[in-house]
């Protein structure tokens, strides 16, 4: 049985092998599965523990398994947020030496969240805004990598919190394709109309499901996804043409993309008509402007938002004790002095249940909150305190909270028997519903 | 519904040297049923997606209709991309899944249900529109799934590998599936396959493509009776036909220790001294003496007949042949037979151009 398998992976775990790789993914025993997403997916997916941590196996074409294990590696490369490829094993059979299906494994992102699994109560119009938000930041930079997605949704991404938004991480590259000449007009566009037209079945389904609160609106939601990628695209790809006494527009347009989260890495500037006027246009740009420059000062790699906001914090901490200290010390100082501290004061039992940045991101919010609530200056040890207390011990844990992978079924299916529960047919006319 | 025309349509890649696709010309009637096939790399996929507007097209021009689409964007094209992985969500009926894309493009509701009724008639859906997705079989599930595609009421169908992420048995019998409705909806469709018997077995006209150039665009039929080069000659059949290039005499051309009858006419076309000679396995059969020597590496019993593959020396050349024989009574393998064409039944091509000579 399994001394056949035919295995590749990037960094080999022994305990691989110890997994029942003759059983099919349905049948595996309960020791086995971290969770049982009910989810129907083309493809059965199920999560598996193995050693200290999750990771995701589907059932898969062994073609398919390597296609699609060979474009998240690319993607990483290309350091765009996905998944991470663990391993591909093929050649499975069972106890009666019958095929089982090849099955791609990648590692679950710790702290990241199915959309589905982003609240308790039910959909927030904010929240679903947010995700969109993230999800056209995501679509973006795979566009701007050459990479077609093909299946765009709100389901085939995972989210990570980041200081009161979302970073989004591609799950699903099976449809992918990536180009190296980059992409067309065309292909960007349609792969805007799958985002659409798939988020709006996917919050219609949240609102039929009766988990979304009040106002979440699946037609504006979807049309946004147009809007905010457009915003986007234009502010990181287009060119602009200035008077030549209007340099000082080079050093706004690369603020602009600061602030958007981009390092600018080439600039294409052109003088036109004789030198009166100037085009400038990027041509590679990179994000994670934020996370870099808090990864060089104090070594922590966090998203680019809880990046943004901790650098605040720190910027804020050196303008009041040392505004002319160097940069480097004075990070040094803030990581033990102030970050550390807050993250150290969280008790270990809760240590699963957010990721430290974001911890110490709403810490912050909730002495801001604390202040204004109380009109009064609240020292930060304080702010820890109360937080941990009516905030975080109240909070589930996420750092590995595995919820459906996706509820939506994806066509063609092949579907396990008797695990399909019929149900009673709608009450009334379809007619009312269409 | 409408037809489609490439005309002399290009797409070379930035960087590119040679065009992905060159100048094909291509007419897809009103309602038919149209496969681009061809080995990988030879840009099917990428004619499907000029037609789609996800390609540039650098030179010429594709209509839908009498309307220009060259320069149109994907979504204002008529078009719909079928079978790509189409979610069904559990909450919403068989008829909200159908009908929802209709909705956020903002159709009424009179005409949604009236669209949604039509297409779950044709996909025999009309008794689930009320029920849930998980309330239905795999084959139905899939049938709603192309109801999404089909209450758009699109000019055209576009269809790119839809069958490869499924296994052996599922492929084919989805690939009926989708063959009958085409002709039930009577919606010009093209569809892109690697495979040839897919291609055979799903098309009213099958194109056959090859380093961005069309080969040969014809019924299955003909593709298969009258390949119009060595290289359709050898793609389209299975197994394939055997194709041997062998000196040209006086009256026909060597076969072995026999001369094949050739019209002397066909051979005035051309100027080698070699011709290359195609018969396919049910028409290459084993004699007692006549034809080229071959010893029997393995015969597939298929039941009723079965394939002979054997290994020969074609002009000092190694070469293998297969031979159509019968199931039960035929050659083992390490016998020798000799092998030569039946019933007169041959394809001719230049050697140097690959063309067809008969």
């Amino acid at each position: 049985m399994t001394q056949a398998l035919d295995i590749t992976a990037a960094t080999v775990d022994p305990a691989l092998l110890d997994l029942p790789w003759h059983l099919p993914l349905e049948q595996w025993p309960a020791e086995n599965i971290a969770a049982l997403p009910k989810g129907l997916s083309r493809h059965t997916v199920r999560f598996a523990h193995l050693s200290d941590h999750v990771i995701a196996i589907k059932e898969t074409l062994p073609d398919l398994a390597v296609r699609e294990y060979e474009m998240l590696k690319s993607l990483q490369k290309l350091d765009v947020p996905c998944v991470e490829p663990f391993a591909i094993i093929k050649n499975r059979k069972d106890s009666e030496s019958n095929e089982l299906p090849a099955v791609l494994i990648t590692r679950h992102l710790k702290f990241s969240l199915p959309y589905r699994a982003m609240w308790s109560q039910g959909l927030r119009p904010e929240t679903a805004t947010r995700l969109v938000d993230a999800l056209a930041l995501l679509l973006v930079r795979l566009h701007i990598a050459g990479f077609f997605w093909g299946d765009v949704s709100l389901s085939n991404t995972l989210f990570r919190r980041d200081a009161g938004s979302f970073a989004a991480y591609l799950v699903d590259a099976e449809t992918g394709q990536l180009y190296d000449s980059g992409l067309s007009n065309g292909q960007r566009e349609n792969d805007l109309e799958i985002a659409r037209v798939n988020i709006a079945g996917e919050l219609m389904d949240l609102v039929a499901s009766g988990r979304a609160m009040p106002g979440v609106d699946p037609n504006a939601t979807s049309e946004r996804i147009v809007k905010k990628y457009k915003e986007l695209w234009v502010e990181l790809t287009a060119a602009e043409v200035f008077s030549k006494d209007e340099r000082w527009r080079i050093t706004q347009r690369v603020e602009r993309l600061n602030e958007l989260g981009f390092d600018i890495e080439e600039l294409m500037i052109k003088t036109e008509e004789n030198g009166r006027s100037v085009k400038i246009q990027p041509k590679v740009v990179d994000a994670g402007h934020h996370a870099r420059r808090l990864i060089r000062l104090t070594g922590l790699d966090v998203e680019e938002n809880q990046a943004r906001r901790l650098l605040n914090d720190l910027d804020a901490f050196k303008v009041r004790f040392d505004a002319n200290g160097d940069e480097e010390v004075m990070a040094h100082r803030w990581l033990s002095e102030v970050f550390e501290p807050v993250v150290k004061a969280i008790p270990r039992e809760y240590s699963g249940k957010l990721e430290p940045a974001e911890v110490f991101h709403q810490v912050l919010e909730h002495r801001w909150y604390l202040a204004e609530n109380q009109q009064r200056g609240v020292p930060l040890t304080e702010a820890v305190n109360s937080y941990v207390e009516n905030v975080l011990a109240h909070r589930r844990d996420e750092e590995s909270l595995i919820g459906t992978m996706t509820e939506a079924i994806t066509l063609p299916t092949a579907i396990p028997s008797g695990s399909i529960e019929v149900d009673e047919e709608e009450e009334g006319d379809w007619r009312d519903k269409v | 519904m409408a037809s489609v025309k490439f005309q002399k349509a290009t797409r070379t890649y930035p960087g590119g040297t040679t065009p992905a696709v060159d100048a094909i010309d291509l007419e897809i009637a009103d309602g038919e049923f149209l496969v681009l096939v061809g080995p990988s790399g030879c840009g099917k996929s990428t004619t499907l997606r000029m037609l789609a507007g996800l390609e540039e097209v650098n030179g010429g021009k594709i209509l839908i209709g009498d309307r220009d689409v060259t320069n149109i964007p994907p979504k204002d094209r008529d078009i719909a991309m079928v079978f790509q992985n189409y979610a069904l969500y559990p909450h919403m009926t068989v008829a909200e899944n159908m009908g929802f894309a209709l909705k956020i493009a903002g159709v009424a509701k009179e005409e949604r249900a009236a669209r949604v009724l039509d297409a779950a008639k044709l996909l025999d859906l009309e008794p689930y529109l009320n029920r849930k997705p998980k309330a239905l079989s795999g084959g139905q599930r899939q049938r709603v799934a192309m109801g999404r595609a089909i209450v758009r009421k699109p000019q055209v169908f576009l269809m790119d590998e839809p069958l490869s992420n499924l296994d052996a048995k599922l492929r084919v019998q989805t690939r009926t599936q989708i063959a009958s409705l085409q002709r039930r909806l009577g919606v010009t469709t093209v569809y892109v396959t690697h495979d040839q018997v897919e291609a055979m077995t799903m098309g009213d006209r099958v194109a056959v493509l090859k380093d961005g150039v069309l080969q040969q665009v014809a019924t299955p039929r003909e593709l298969y009776e009258t390949p119009k080069n060595v290289f359709v000659a050898g793609f389209i059949g299975s197994p394939a036909m055997n194709l041997l290039q062998l000196p040209i005499v006086d009256g026909g051309v060597q076969f072995g220790n026999t001369v094949v009858k050739i019209d002397k006419a066909v051979l005035a076309k051309t100027t080698a001294k070699l011709v290359t000679l195609g018969v396919r396995p049910e028409n290459l059969s084993v004699s007692k003496k006549d034809g080229i020597s071959v010893e029997v590496d393995v015969v597939e019993e298929l039941g009723s007949d079965g394939y002979l593959y054997g290994s020969a020396t074609v002009d000092g050349a190694h070469t293998e042949l297969v031979s159509r024989v019968d199931g039960r009574d035929h050659p083992h393998k390490g016998e020798t037979v000799f092998l030569k064409p039946e019933g007169g039944i041959m394809h001719l091509f230049d050697v140097v151009t690959g063309e067809r000579l008969n």
